[in-house]
């Protein structure tokens, strides 16, 4: 038998027609390499959510090759002097291990925890976009509410992890967790006793939260991330109103190249960020903790941020006992409220907002394209309210540090935060509905009159008026239309003279960046500018 | 500087035409797909100085990647590691594996972000959407086939097939859930747990007061106005077994111990106290954590979870913060050799409050 050549140049070709032969795939890989991704800064939020979960993946399985989950009462024989001869369950020595005698453990550890913190972050901040732009609307509310669901499992991943070291700190908050399931009217008692196999805390807690922090709820959070993904490709990502942009097209890049080499190396920024976090941020140093022990507890005890606002909440809540006079009587302790009603209340109003906006408007249409916060002040305005309720709730939920360290009294601090938990959200409604009117009201003065330019001049019957440079060529009071995208605010190049300080003091607008217009690309940023001098070329 | 605008219209083009351009067949693979794509630039003139200039840089990062990744090896492997007590090298281990590995990182990923965004030609794509592509035809098609399927089975003229499969299956989700819930759960009155702490007298034998390291407690051993946390002397009485147990001991002054036994028996404790020493259960009655700052000048006794208050004077009832009930008050007095002991167990339930506590 002959040897053929080996034919370099035809191998990729070869190599594709045998693969196709066989799985028939180049239809579908060219859609996937073709499909078109819009761009904004703002969608990159729920990206690092993503890339954190999967450093969180990563690192938590280093961890698990080293972590003991047992209760089992040892002696400590590490190296951590301090604590030698002290006893301590095995979940806190193995803890010990991993930061001590682990070679590469502790960064390990360290990455872990502030990837997990990251990962909340990046979910509310993501989650406030979405809201405040209104992408959760038809059809994307099953997307919403599988975020909002994705926060509640990263609240129990966090909380089941952060209570496997078992600390001093941590095995506070286990403490907590069981009065808060020991409040629930009923059955509070059995769930409690069911859940620690009897007595707090029991010994078999540990191995049990250990199960469901690295397969049961990260199981949950891989399938429920793996559909949030599905769906935002299936349904393609909205995008900002713009020249070209309409409800029933994407406008952007196509995935393949450039978009998906910005994924990959924004994954490598976030990767490197929590990389130097966990190197030279120390986080939750157990160590200095010490182990679990009931009768222990040190003033400025905090849990993680993500569960403070629930903390805020149970300090802020008055001692309203519920006494229910039957047979011996039975009680609802005030605990009840702000840990399990009001975190209840809070999932509901968050599953079903998309819905109850689309009835309250009623408007059952499709949207895919985005709106501007100011555009929907009521929206805006109730997720101001939203936020300042938090805020208020997560600095109760370490009120005892601040009143420390700015010499307040404690109580002062309760009331301020009992009563600023009333009266604060609604202030913040009003202020941000006006905000929103204003803004929306200088948008459309703009339209209709120009850029002020700060510019005044004399009139000969002596009067002053400001010079308003138009951003409309069509006659001094041509008024444009409001298409729901930034309208220049300040002068451009040709209005004015050259900026007065050279550097990041910009008085002179740069263009904005997301309309793109088809009929007009974007060439030289100077062109830019006089695109928006002359105004007609604004509208596609 | 070629710049590919769209022209509207697209009839398909015949892709094995030798006379189109690489970038022709791309544009026309994104057509099929309903892609215009409208506006195609590079960013930088091939050959120019912009050009080799970013090259350079994207080339120098990924150096820069491969350097710092180098020396998180070097210190990985020859950096003294293990922990010694003091300032040591050792301390900087972390710090120095996070700072190469995130170097490395952030070379790597501002590297392929500047290649991206810099390199690559500028695009404006646009795709159609096909939302509500599905015709109402599709609609009424798969429907039909669905309720067909229903038909096929015939469940509508065979009901009994439906009900009885009903029937089957109910226990069967049942049986699923059996093992979980008969296994996890746990009464919690079993042996009057959640009564009962290490308090409780054994074999008509009074429990002593002991300290953390299990020594009893003479009532000279605390002075007026101080107070010490006290264990059940039991086995693993100072340990986690016993987290209902820990309490704390508070020798009053006596101006303060007077107003406290006066309260006392305004409650029907009279008799809880001995001399002017009181035992209060440690275990804040809102959400169990240990309430553990004692405040001498005021008698109050601050939890540092939830800022709960205490006013030992008056029965540790709570004066302020979210609890709702007084801390439980341990009966004590002096055996025959001079130690503290428990005369009961505590004559209320310790610990946060439960629907059925009263």
């Amino acid at each position: 038998m002959k040897r053929r050549k080996f034919d370099m140049a035809a191998m990729p070709a070869k190599t594709g027609r045998a693969v196709d032969e066989r799985f028939q795939v180049a239809t579908p890989l060219r859609r996937l390499l073709n499909k078109v991704f819009p761009d904004h800064w703002s969608f990159l939020l729920g990206e690092i959510a993503l890339f954190s979960f999967i450093v969180l993946l990563l690192t938590g399985v280093f961890l698990t090759f080293f972590f003991e989950p047992a209760m089992t009462e040892v002696i400590y024989n590490g190296s951590y002097a301090p604590l030698r001869g002290t006893p301590m369950s095995a979940a806190y020595a193995s803890t010990l291990d991993i930061s001590f005698d682990v070679r590469g453990g502790l960064i390990m550890r360290q990455m872990h925890h502030w990837s997990a913190l990251l990962f909340m972050a990046a979910i509310v901040v993501h989650m406030l976009r979405v809201f405040f732009t209104g992408a959760f609307r038809k059809p994307r509310e099953t997307n919403w509410i599988i975020g909002s669901l994705l926060f509640w499992v990263g609240f129990l991943a966090g909380f089941t992890g952060y209570s496997l070291p078992d600390d001093g700190l941590s095995g506070t908050g286990l403490r907590i967790a069981s009065a808060i399931m020991l409040s629930i009217p009923v059955i509070g008692s059995w769930v409690t006793s069911s859940v620690f196999n009897g007595e707090f805390p029991g010994t078999i807690i540990i191995s049990r939260f250990f199960i469901a922090h690295v397969l049961l709820i990260p199981g949950l959070l891989v399938a429920l991330i793996s559909v949030h993904l599905g769906l935002v490709f299936k349904q393609k990502h909205t995008q900002w109103p713009g020249p070209g942009r309409t409800n029933g097209n994407v406008v952007g890049e196509r995935m393949f190249p450039r978009y998906a080499i910005k994924q990959g190396g924004f994954f490598m920024v976030v990767f490197g960020v929590i990389a130097l976090m966990g190197g030279l941020f120390q986080i939750n140093p157990v160590w200095l903790f010490g182990p679990y022990e009931a009768w222990v507890v040190s003033a400025a005890s905090q849990p993680d941020w993500y569960v403070m606002f629930l903390d805020g909440s149970t300090r802020l809540m008055p001692d309203w006992e519920i006494f229910i006079p039957i047979g011996d009587g039975y009680v609802i302790p005030p605990l009840f409220w702000p840990t399990v009603v009001l975190p209840g209340i809070l999932v509901m109003l968050s599953l079903f907002y998309p819905f109850m906006e689309a009835r309250y408007l009623k408007d059952y249409r499709s949207h895919n394209l985005l709106q501007r916060p100011r555009d929907v002040p009521f929206r805006t305005a109730l997720g101001m309210m939203a936020i300042t309720f938090y805020v208020i709730l997560t600095l109760t939920g370490a009120n005892d540090v601040i009143a420390d360290k700015f010499h307040i009294s404690l109580n002062a601090m309760t009331w301020a935060g009992r009563i600023g938990l009333l009266v604060l959200p609604p202030v913040a409604y009003y202020l941000t509905y006006r905000i929103c009117l204003g803004l929306q009201q200088h948008d459309r003065e703009v339209l209709a009159h120009g850029v002020e330019t700060g510019i005044i001049r004399r009139l000969p019957d002596g009067r002053f008026v400001e010079v308003h440079q138009p951003l409309s060529s069509g006659g001094e009071h041509g008024e444009l239309p409001y298409a729901g995208w930034v309208v220049p605010k300040k002068m451009n190049r040709l209005g004015a003279l050259g900026p007065a300080i050279r550097g990041f003091f910009y008085p002179i607008e740069k263009p904005a960046e997301a309309p793109v217009s088809p009929g007009h690309p974007p060439v030289e940023p100077r062109a830019e500018r006089e695109e928006i001098g002359s105004g007609d070329s604004r509208r596609s | 500087m070629s710049t590919h605008t769209a022209h509207p219209g697209h009839e398909q083009v015949d892709v094995n035409d030798p006379r189109l351009s690489q970038f022709d067949i791309v544009r026309e693979g994104a057509r099929r797909d309903d892609i215009e794509i409208v506006h195609y630039e590079p960013q930088v003139m091939p050959g120019s100085k912009a050009e080799r200039r970013l090259v350079r840089t994207v080339a120098a990062m990924f150096l820069l990647t491969g350097l710092a990744a180098t020396a998180f090896l070097v210190v990985y492997i020859w950096w003294p590691w293990e922990y010694e007590m003091g300032r040591g090298g050792d301390k900087l281990y972390t710090p120095l594996l996070g700072l190469t590995l995130g170097i490395a990182l952030l070379g790597l990923g501002f590297g392929i972000l500047t290649w991206g965004k810099k390199l690559l030609p500028k695009e404006v794509s646009i795709q159609d959407r096909h939302e509500g592509a599905v015709s109402a035809d599709d609609q009424r098609i798969t429907g039909q086939t669905m309720a067909y399927m229903a038909d096929e089975l015939g469940v509508k003229r065979r009901p009994l097939l439906g009900v009885s499969l009903l029937v089957g299956l109910a226990p069967v989700g049942a049986v699923a859930a059996a093992p979980l819930v008969g296994g996890l759960i746990s009464n919690p009155h079993k042996n009057n747990q959640m009564m009962v702490t290490g308090f409780s007298p054994q074999d008509g034998q009074k429990i002593r007061l002991v300290r953390e390291d299990g020594r009893p407690i003479r009532p000279a051993d605390i002075s007026a106005g101080g107070q010490i946390t006290v264990f059940p002397g039991i086995e693993h009485g100072v340990s986690n077994l016993h987290a209902d147990s820990p309490t704390l001991l508070i020798h009053l002054r006596e101006a303060d111990a007077e107003e406290s036994r006066r309260n006392n028996e305004r409650v029907g404790h009279g008799g809880y106290m001995w001399g002017n020493y009181a035992a209060y259960s440690k275990i804040c009655t809102h959400a169990g954590c240990p309430a553990s700052l004692y405040e001498q000048q005021t008698n109050r006794l601050l939890c540092p979870c939830h800022q709960s208050q205490f006013l030992i004077t008056d029965n540790a009832k709570p004066i302020f913060g979210p609890a709702s009930r007084r801390l439980p008050q341990l009966p004590i007095e002096v055996d025959a050799e001079g130690y503290f002991v428990a005369k009961s167990d505590y004559t209320e339930a310790v610990g946060p409050d439960f629907w059925e506590r009263p």
